[in-house]
């Protein structure tokens, strides 16, 4: 944020890839050395400013927080908060300022976080801001790539499902532009494919990609496959919904087809789009994707609060 | 042939293709100011055969053109003092355009907190695309000639 010397987290592109590095890096020392960080955020209180209901992200940014030795305060609905009452995101994001130390908020309208991280005194970081943003998805997606492939560089994902008002599918391929030669296959229905400013900014940097509807005729090329679900609270239309809900399931016939290394990540919570005989594959990796999300959410949190341990 | 008379001090917008005069006209926000404006639609031109022209007998410091950029970079627009052309001011485009046009997102926080400054930046200046600065959705040019 401009001429505001508080660090806050609103896309994944605000950390730079060297300072991604050190934030995995962090992640990895906690992984292994959990002790270590135990009472690293004694003292501190994270406000979790939820608008709308996700008890996932909540609960791993909670649980982050505890795991450092912190406090937490918040909100989970925006029924049970001030905005029920009128009251601004400005206005609440300082109200928040003088009883918490640093902010996650979830909003379902695009750009809330902005305008929480232009008025706020503390660091905020967007949890999810409607169909625009979710960066601590994307660094959790980032760690578990890292981790589990060895490298952020060479390689394919497909990413499969909505991708239209899937969040998550845009903060990745966003980050993902970053690093060198990943190729993106993006398969969906026609109604729920990739906005245009995305596959404008990869045509403007020159990156690959292909867009497709069969999963089945490109998971053969796959290094990673990222499965959404596609989400009835971004649909104004409930019959449209219906649709496409169940347009793609992942099964044990079409991972027949992939490679024996191709990783599967969600973001989660899966519906159907993933079948449950799939979890004992060893390809299934979305399981541990969600234990990279509290490492990643601790180092960001230690990050943004200027936490050093030694 | 129409006549309007000369202004001592403001602008005339030329080359302004026919037909757009009066978008420009509630662009720049003339409907809410005081000033003296005459509206010229469809006069002769050898460059472009029909053109419309916008003349505004204002302080030249009040009147903020940046828009004019967005809307036609061809626009010619002819800074007047003392009666005369002092100056043949080139548009470029602004790098952020603010509290002229809506976002019209149903899902960004503008929609929501009247308050918030409407905002968009310039996001890629060889094609012109403009963005909201908070939900980031690209403003849609075709708004321009409403």
């Amino acid at each position: 944020m401009q001429g505001n010397p508080i660090r806050h987290l609103m896309n994944p592109l605000d950390f730079t890839v060297e300072e991604l590095d050190r934030l995995f890096d962090l992640a990895g020392d906690i992984e292994k050395n959990p002790d270590k960080y135990r009472k690293a955020c004694e003292g501190k209180k994270l406000a979790t400013c939820f608008y709308e209901p996700s008890t996932r992200t909540r609960l791993s940014f909670e649980a982050a927080m505890i795991n450092l030795g912190g406090e937490v305060l918040g909100f989970s609905e925006a029924s049970s908060s001030s905005a029920s009452k009128g009251e601004s995101v400005s206005d609440t994001i300082r109200v928040i300022s003088c009883y918490a130390d640093i902010c996650a908020m979830r909003h379902p309208k695009e750009g809330a976080a902005y305008v929480a991280a232009s008025k706020s005194l503390i660091p905020v970081i967007n949890a999810g801001d409607g169909g625009h943003q979710h960066p601590t998805q994307t660094l959790t997606d980032l760690l578990t790539i890292r981790s589990l492939k060895g490298s952020l560089s060479n390689f394919t994902i497909g990413l499969c499902g909505d991708l239209k008002f899937g969040r998550t599918v845009h903060s990745l391929i966003n980050a993902l532009t970053r690093y060198d030669n990943v190729r993106f296959v993006f398969i969906s229905p026609e109604e729920l494919r990739v906005p245009d400013y995305i596959t404008d900014m990869l045509r403007n940097k020159g990156i690959a990609y292909e867009e497709v509807i069969s999963l089945e005729d490109v998971i053969d090329k796959l290094d990673i496959l990222y499965m959404t679900r596609v989400q009835r609270e971004r649909f104004f239309n409930e019959e449209d919904y219906v649709r496409l809900k169940d347009f793609y399931i992942l099964t044990k016939s079409k991972m027949d087809k992939a490679s024996s290394d191709m990783l599967i990540l969600h973001p989660l919570p899966r519906v159907n789009e993933i079948s449950v005989e799939i979890d004992e594959d060893p390809r299934a990796a979305y399981f541990k994707q969600a234990q990279y999300g509290v490492y990643v959410r601790m180092a960001l949190i230690l990050t943004l609060l200027g936490i050093s341990v030694d | 042939m129409l006549n309007v008379g000369k202004i001592e001090e403001g602008f005339v917008l030329d080359h302004i293709k026919a037909g757009q005069s009066l978008s420009i006209y509630h662009h720049l926000q003339l409907d809410k100011m005081d000033h003296t404006v005459a509206i010229i639609k469809n006069a002769k031109s050898d460059k472009m055969g029909k053109k419309d022209i916008l003349k505004v007998e204002c302080d030249i410091d009040e009147l903020n053109l940046d828009v004019l950029g967005v809307i036609d970079k061809n626009i010619t627009v002819n800074v007047i003092k003392a009666g005369e052309i002092v100056e043949k001011r080139e548009l470029t485009l602004p790098k952020e355009i603010k509290h002229i046009f809506k976002c019209k997102n149903p899902r960004c926080i503008t929609s929501i907190e009247q308050e918030l400054p409407h905002i968009f930046f310039l996001a890629d200046e060889k094609e012109g695309v403009y963005r909201c600065r908070y939900c980031e959705e690209k403003f849609d040019k075709r708004r321009l000639v409403q």
